[in-house]
Formats: C-alpha cells, structure tokens, sequence
C-alpha cells in the first residue's frame, strides 16, 4: 500500500489552460510536415534558396501554432506569396507542394491548388470579370490559388482592358480573408518585376517573394535521370554519355526552359527509341531493350548536327 | 410571425458557424450552393431571386459564406435562404435549403375565405407584406 503511489497523483496532466511550455517537436511530429519537406528534398533537385524559404516559412507556422497553444495572439500571418523565375525552374511544382505544407501546417484548411490563367480571371465584355474571378476565388478558398503568368492580367497598352478589374478584386479578397486562402502569383523575374512596379498594391500585399534559380548542368542531369527512371527507362553508358553533350548545348539554344526541355528531349529520345527497335522487326524484345535509350537516340537531335 | 420554409425553420436562427457546418455538409455532398433572396414571403412562392452565381466545385465553405454575407450586406431586411443542389441522376434537385436572414418584423399573413355556389368557400392565404409594392415591404 505504501509502496505504490496513488493513482491519482501519477495520471495528473498539466491542464490546456495551465501550460506554460510547448514542445516544438511534438507539434513538429504530430503535422507531419517533416515528410513533405523531406519529400521535396528528395524529389525536387537544387532549388537550394527555395527549399531554404519553404523550411522558414514552415518553422515560422510551427512556432505561431506553438504561440496559440500558450495563448498568444498574433494574428495569422500572410502568406502571399509571388514565385519568379525561368520557364522549367519548377514553379508549379512547388506551388503545389506549398499547398500540401500548408494544409499541413494547419494554415489551409482544404489543401487543394487551384491553377489559373489570365483567361480564367479577365472576362470578354463589361460585367464579365467580376463574377468571373469571384467564381475562382471561392473555388480556391480553403487551399492556394495559382495564378501563373500573372503578369498578363495587367495591360497597359489598353486602358480598358478588364484585367485591373480582376486584379483589384483579388487585392480585396486577399486582403479581406486572409485566413481563407493564399495567393501565389508566378511569372518569369524581368516581367514580374514590371509587373509588381505597376501594381504597388498587390506587391504590398505580398510577404514572401520566392526566386527559382536556373539549374546547373550536373543538375539537369539528375533531373533527366530521374524523369527516366520514373518512366521506366534508363540511359545505356553511350546514351548518358550523349545527354552529358546534349545539356550544355541545349542550354545554349535560345528558348531553353530548362527541365522542361530535359521533358522534351527525353520524349522525342523514347520516339526515335521507339523508332529503333521497330526497325528490327525480327527481333525479339526483352525487358531490357525496351527499357534502354540508347546514345543514337539522343544523338539523332538536332544539337548534334 | 416567424415563417418556417426550408429546412431547420422550427429552430432558432442558425449561427454563422452553423451555416458553415451546414453547407460543408452539402459541399462534402457534391452538391452545389445558391444562395437566393425575396421579399415575398407566401410559401407557394418558389421563384426567389437568385443571388450571384450559383456555385460549383467549391472546396470550403468560406466561398459561399462570402456570397451570403454579401447579399445580406445588400438585402438586409428581406429573407435570404442557401439552396443545395444535387445534380446526381435521379435526384437533379434541391436537397436541402434554410432560411439564414429573414426581417425584423414579419407581418404574417391574413387568411381571406371567398364565398362561391352554394355554401363553399375557398381559402387562401395573402402576406400582410406583400400589400406594399416590392422594395417596401420590410423598411
């Protein structure tokens, strides 16, 4: 009887109320967060100052919730954000990677992105733009709204165009209900920038402007091998050796948009793989040859001649 | 005296955060929100005017709480009800609606009995507010 203290004492939890410390780790483990920054750590190559952003904002989500738990209030912080940079560097891919992190972190309530363009915003006539964007806008509530080459909405060259109505609409909204969704605005950098000095509002409204940096040419590699082994090809040694050509002088060639253009490369290589192994007719097909690209099939790009 | 159309109506008012919990129901549905307004409250009156666009494809509620708010920003004292539609086949209807705004003071309605052959007599209802031309009836 002694020996064993009551059962009372021993099963007592500080009350919610009366905490006086958070763990930092436990809300960490219990979001889950971890696996999807890992994850894009894994699966998105370079992209170092990027990935750098993301890890801040999600510490900084994780230390506002910790900030709730001991009864702080700071009001939920914005989390606009403007993505920059050239065609290929991944901006979509991150937004929706963002939108996962975010419902994650609790700060979305859906987690689902809604992509958009211009056209899915501006109307065609007068009266048209408004219940356009709003309809997008309520669509995208509770997750991130993407607009992607935001820069279209705005037209100087035409004082009527309906794109100021949109973006005006949006500078409300993202103002007015924070809380209910994030807006991601992308582009590549010089226009963005035009883009922001012309729409001081919406650039102010704003916090986190995330740059894409190209990618060097070890990296596109990995992209370009990563691209194949998640489409259930590989290189033979001829035919890494070729891509090891082929990237320097692609990334030369005007209009290069980097793993967009690894994308390409690769599907126009499984065409003339394709192309290859029909002409032997005769011969019978393993696992292996349907598998392999070959240094030919890359070779046969017009980089090469 | 309050009138109870739609669903909830023998309830009191919902709260904000009620309706929200009821139209991420219906959004959980795959049903899609209307929101409608009217200053004609006679309960045979199904054509409501309908307030912005009807939405689809909504995620979260917030969406259309924004459109309720707005119309009872815009129609403060007239009755503002949220439709779910189901577009399922074999259903293509509305499956739930409530009131979430209705005026002040409701007037009610005054019962008339017209006397026809013999010793018939048809009733009907008419709205003490609808006496008043529209626009006027709740000021």
């Amino acid at each position: 009887m002694n020996a064993t203290p009551p059962l009372e004492t021993a099963s007592i939890a500080p009350s919610p109320a009366a905490a006086d410390h958070v763990d930092l780790n436990a809300l960490l483990a219990d979001s889950h967060v971890d696996e999807v920054l890992d994850e894009l750590d894994r699966e998105l190559i370079g992209l170092k100052p990027v990935k750098a952003r993301i890890r801040d904002i999600a510490a900084l989500l994780l230390v506002e919730r910790a900030r709730k738990q001991l009864g702080l209030a700071g009001g939920s912080p914005s989390l606009h954000m403007s993505f920059t940079g050239n065609p290929g560097t991944g901006k979509t891919t991150v937004a929706m990677r963002m939108a996962q992190i975010l419902h994650r972190l609790g700060y979305v309530r859906k987690g689902h992105l809604v992509a958009v363009t211009r056209d899915d915003l501006v109307g065609q006539y007068i009266g048209h733009t408004a219940p356009k964007t709003k309809e997008i806008l309520k669509k995208a509530m509770g997750g991130v709204l993407f607009i992607d080459e935001a820069y279209y909405l705005y037209r100087p060259e035409n004082e009527r165009d309906y794109g100021q109505e949109a973006i005006e609409i949006l500078l409300q909204v993202m103002e007015n209900q924070r809380d209910d969704l994030v807006v991601i605005v992308a582009g590549y950098g010089d226009r963005m920038d035009t883009f922001f000095r012309s729409n001081p509002g919406l650039s102010s409204r704003i916090a986190h402007h995330l740059d894409f940096p190209d990618y060097a040419t070890e990296e596109l590699e990995d992209i370009a091998q990563r691209m194949l082994t998640s489409m259930e090809y590989r290189l033979s040694p001829s035919g890494l050796e070729a891509l090891q050509e082929y990237i320097p002088l692609r990334m030369e060639q005007p209009h290069f948009a980097n793993a967009r253009s690894i994308r390409n490369a690769l599907d126009r290589a499984r065409l003339r793989q394709a192309n290859r192994l029909f002409a032997q007719k005769g011969r019978r097909l393993d696992r292996d040859a349907l598998m392999t690209i070959e240094g030919e099939d890359l070779r046969a790009s017009r980089m090469f001649v | 005296m309050k009138i109870t159309q739609g669903t909830f109506s023998f309830l009191p008012e919902l709260t904000d955060t009620e309706i929200k919990a009821q139209i991420s129901y219906a959004l959980a549905q795959g049903w899609a929100i209307g929101v409608e307004y009217t200053d004609d409250p006679h309960p045979r009156n199904f054509y409501w005017e309908m307030w912005a666009n009807p939405m689809f494809d909504l995620k979260d509620p917030a969406g259309a709480m924004m459109e309720v708010t707005g119309c009872r920003k815009a129609h403060p004292r007239v009755y503002i009800r949220v439709n779910a539609f189901d577009a399922t086949h074999g259903f293509e209807t509305t499956r739930l609606s409530f009131i979430v705004n209705r005026p002040a003071r409701e007037p009610g309605f005054n019962l008339k009995r017209h006397e026809i052959g013999g010793r018939q007599i048809q009733y009907t209802i008419e709205s003490y507010a609808t006496e008043k031309p529209e626009g006027e009836r709740y000021e």
